[in-house]
This record gives structure tokens, sequence and C-alpha cells, in this order.
């Protein structure tokens, strides 16, 4: 396939096919399918599931349906991120985390570590292949492969199903900003049924994408990476990613921190940028405002489809309002940027 | 791939020289393991620099490159067409693509360069640590 390779957290993985610039291109355009069976897996099970889940995570999983999904946050007792997940309820027993490969034995530590219900915890990354199919015509080219009526499963829902007769967890979600699924299967089909999705989106467009493609379309979609944006050093109002916190819910690990920090106001919070000058900022390049040095790129890149470069950064919280003027040190030298809202991109209804 | 009458840096630049003018690029391998090229720096006219000194950089999407100067040399010419359309550098790396063009001042660290055929294996050498 000619793909540049990379070892990502123990897996050899593809950074880019035909050119990070077309990869993004096509999943903003039409389709682009990734290998993402790198991220870990975790199921919680057992009369006490939901406690646990409660316990651990931030946002509130007693909202969720069966089939229905959630993002959330995998909380330290400081409030700050021990990984960013999804929450899938498979019943009301039985809930299914997508986690971030580098952290997934980390993760699964700190969930039986912490858990004291009646409910069982397994690490089972090993047993799930996942692809990602991301695009406009992503449910279009999907369709072609399973009976399952795609149209009937909703954003941030997912259902069971065969995939040219591969049974499938078929989620609608993606880390992309476009609208398109996430398949999860036994490992031992994933070569068929990446060919089998390839050639069905041939035609429409749909190529194969790599790592490269895949931060710059979240970053370009504003979405966070662990490890970048988030880790055990922020915290989930740090992050603005309030929307997923939910205080009220009861008591979780981080409740009490997150309480305070809400009480007191927050010194920090993520924020972000465009630059308005050629220079790109990277990742790790220094922040800053008024001559001072204020903080630092956790993202910073070229995107491909809005044509900028962008980045994400952590800011004093005074200066955090989209049109306030900054600078990013770029090798040395000055370069100006403003702090805009984000998402970046959003795509069009 | 590689011309014959270029001499390459274990950096992956490729220089030639006509009378006293030496002109400078980055090689198709380099190209090619940065991607999409979407940002050069350049150097100022006149600028002097000794062999293995920075002038300039090349950015693609996932990287930043620094570009070092595989001789000594006095700028005199820079390719400013790259400013709006740094993609050439994927395209055409070893011609159109140059970078930068200045007076060799001292011609004979030529002869420390590898030649196509040397720099061909160098690159298959590294494609294979790559690979494995």
């Amino acid at each position: 396939m000619g793909a540049k390779m990379v070892n990502f957290g123990g897996w050899d993985m593809p950074v880019e096919y035909s050119g990070i610039v077309a990869e993004h291109m096509a999943v903003r355009t039409t389709a682009g399918l990734f290998d993402v069976s790198h991220m870990g897996e975790i199921e919680i099970y057992g009369s006490e599931a939901i406690a646990l889940v409660q316990h651990v995570t931030c946002n509130d999983a007693w909202k969720l349906s069966d089939g229905q999904i959630q993002y959330s946050g995998l909380m330290t007792e400081s409030g700050t991120f021990v990984d960013d997940i999804l929450v899938h309820r498979l019943g009301p027993a039985h809930y299914f985390l997508c986690v971030n490969a580098a952290n997934q034995d980390g993760d699964f530590e700190h969930i039986v570590t912490i858990n004291r219900f009646a409910a069982e915890v397994d690490n089972v990354g090993e047993r799930y292949s996942q692809l990602a199919i991301q695009g406009p015509r992503a449910r279009e080219i999907l369709q072609r492969l399973t009976a399952v009526e795609l149209g009937l499963i909703r954003y941030y829902h997912f259902t069971r199903g065969a995939v040219e007769g591969v049974a499938s967890l078929i989620a609608r979600t993606g880390y992309t900003g476009e609208d398109g699924f996430e398949i999860y299967f036994s490992p031992e089909h994933s070569e068929k049924l990446w060919d089998r999705l390839l050639d069905a989106g041939a035609s429409l467009g749909m190529i194969p994408c790599g790592l490269g493609a895949r931060n710059t379309l979240r970053l370009e979609a504003g979405m966070c990476l662990y490890g970048n944006d988030i880790d055990r050093t922020t915290t989930v109002w740090e992050a603005n990613l309030g929307w997923i916190c939910h205080l009220e819910k009861g008591l979780f690990l981080g409740h009490d921190a997150l309480a305070r920090q809400q009480a007191t106001g927050l010194q920090r919070i993520l924020v972000g940028f465009e630059m308005t000058d050629r220079l790109i900022a990277r990742d790790g390049y220094p922040v800053l405002s008024g001559e001072r040095q204020v903080g630092r790129v956790t993202s910073g890149s070229p995107v491909p489809y809005l044509k900028k470069n962008i980045g994400m950064a952590y800011v004093p919280f005074d200066i955090r309002t989209p049109g306030t003027e900054i600078q990013i040190g770029v090798r040395g030298q000055m370069a100006g940027a403003r702090i805009v809202k984000t998402p970046f991109y959003k795509r069009p209804k | 791939m590689y011309p014959a009458n270029y001499k390459y840096s274990q950096e992956h630049e490729w220089v030639t020289l006509e009378g006293q003018t030496a002109t400078i690029g980055i090689t198709d391998y380099a190209q090619h393991s940065l991607g999409d090229v979407v940002f050069v720096e350049l150097p100022k006219l006149g600028a002097k620099f000794s062999a293995g000194q920075t002038i300039g950089t090349v950015e693609s999407v996932k990287a930043v490159s620094e570009i070092y100067s595989p001789v000594s040399l006095e700028v005199t010419e820079v390719n400013t067409a790259l400013a709006n359309t740094p993609e050439k550098i994927n395209q055409d790396p070893h011609g159109a693509a140059w970078l930068v063009k200045g007076r060799a001042t001292n011609p004979g660290e030529l002869a420390k360069l590898m030649d196509a055929k040397a720099y061909e294996a160098y690159v298959a050498e590294k494609e294979k640590e790559a690979g494995a």
C-alpha cells in the first residue's frame, strides 16, 4: 500500500498512505477508512456496573439508554483525566468502554483498584478490531456491506449487526468532525473487512487514511487528544469540557476537587487559536501574551480543509475571549495568533 | 531517480555546481519522508553560511525539518516561487523546487559529499531500518 509506518504504543501504525492532505480532504468531501484497532476496549458488567461507571467517570451514565453512547472522562481524585473515553451501554448491567491505546492497561488498573461494587471489569482490547468509516459518503458505503438500516442509527448510538457476515458493533461515532461509523468486531476478520470496505468505497472516492490525517481532522474539529490537550494535570473544567461533567449526578472520583475548582474559579483554560501570519505553531511551542510566556501549545498544525495554521493551548482564564491577540514563539521568532471559537470546523448539516 | 551530476548530504540535501554557483535543494527521499510540504522559509540574499549550518526550514503538515547547507556559500538567489507553491517540493524536488543558489566559497567541500550511487545505497539502508 506504500504506507509510512510509525510505532504507536506498541502498534505499527500507518501515518499516511497517499498523503495527509489527500486523506484529510477525502474525509471532508467523500470518505476515508481508518484502521483504529489499536484503540482499547474495557467491559464492565454485573448488578452494580452502573454504580462503578458512575464512580469512575464524570459524565452521567444514568442518562444512557441501551444502544446509546456518551463521551466521558475517566477521572483522578483531583478531577483530572486518566483518559477520555466513549461509554457504550450494551444493557442495563453491561457497559463497553472505548479507551485510548496507550492508556488501556492504566485505565483497567485504575478502574479495578477502585472497584468496590458488585461489578466485573474485563480488559478486552485483544478481542476487538476497530475500523472507522468517516465522511459524508460513509453511510452509503457501509450500507453496501450490511443489511442493518444505518439511517436508523442516530448520532452517538449503536446497534449490533453483521457487516459482510461479520458480527459487529456498529456505532455512529468518530474522531473527524464528519458523519461516520466506528465498527468493532473480532480481529480475525480485520483484513477481510478492510479490503471489502475499500472496494465498496473506491468508486465514491474513499481512500485509506492514517494517523496523520486522523490528527489533523480531529484538531480541525476542535477535539482533544489525550497526552497533548488533556492528561492527569488538566481538569475537565480547564479542558473546556464542562459539558461532559455532571456534579449533580452524585459523588464520583474527582467530584469534590471539581466542585471546589468550580467555586474558586479557573486560572487557565484550553482555547483554540489561529495564526495571523504565515508561521506554523507546533506542539510544545510557547504561548505569549504581552511579552510574557503564559502557556504552551498543546496541539498545533496546518489543517488542510480550512487551509489555516491552528492550534490549541491553555491560556490564563482572563485572556480566553475569542478575538484576543496572542503570540506563539516559533523557533525564536514571535508569530501572531488570535484566540478563536472552537470547533474550528463544523460540518454542514 | 537521483541525478548523477548532483552531490548529496547525509541530511538529504543535494547540491550541484555550475562554475562557482551552487544550487541546493532537498532530495526526493526527504520530500517523501516529510509528506505534503506547506511552508518554506529561505535565507536572505547575501547571507553567508558554512557547510552544515541551517539555511532554512521546510514544513510539511506533520513536521518541521531544517535545511542544512551542504557546502559553504553566500546566497545570491532564493526560489521565491515556493512561497506560494510549496507543494512543488513534493512534485519536483530535484528540479523546479530548488531552494537556494549561491557562490560556493569552498568548492572543495563537494568532494566530501556522496555521489548519486552512494546516496541511493544510503537511503536504501535508511528504508531498510525504517521497515525493520
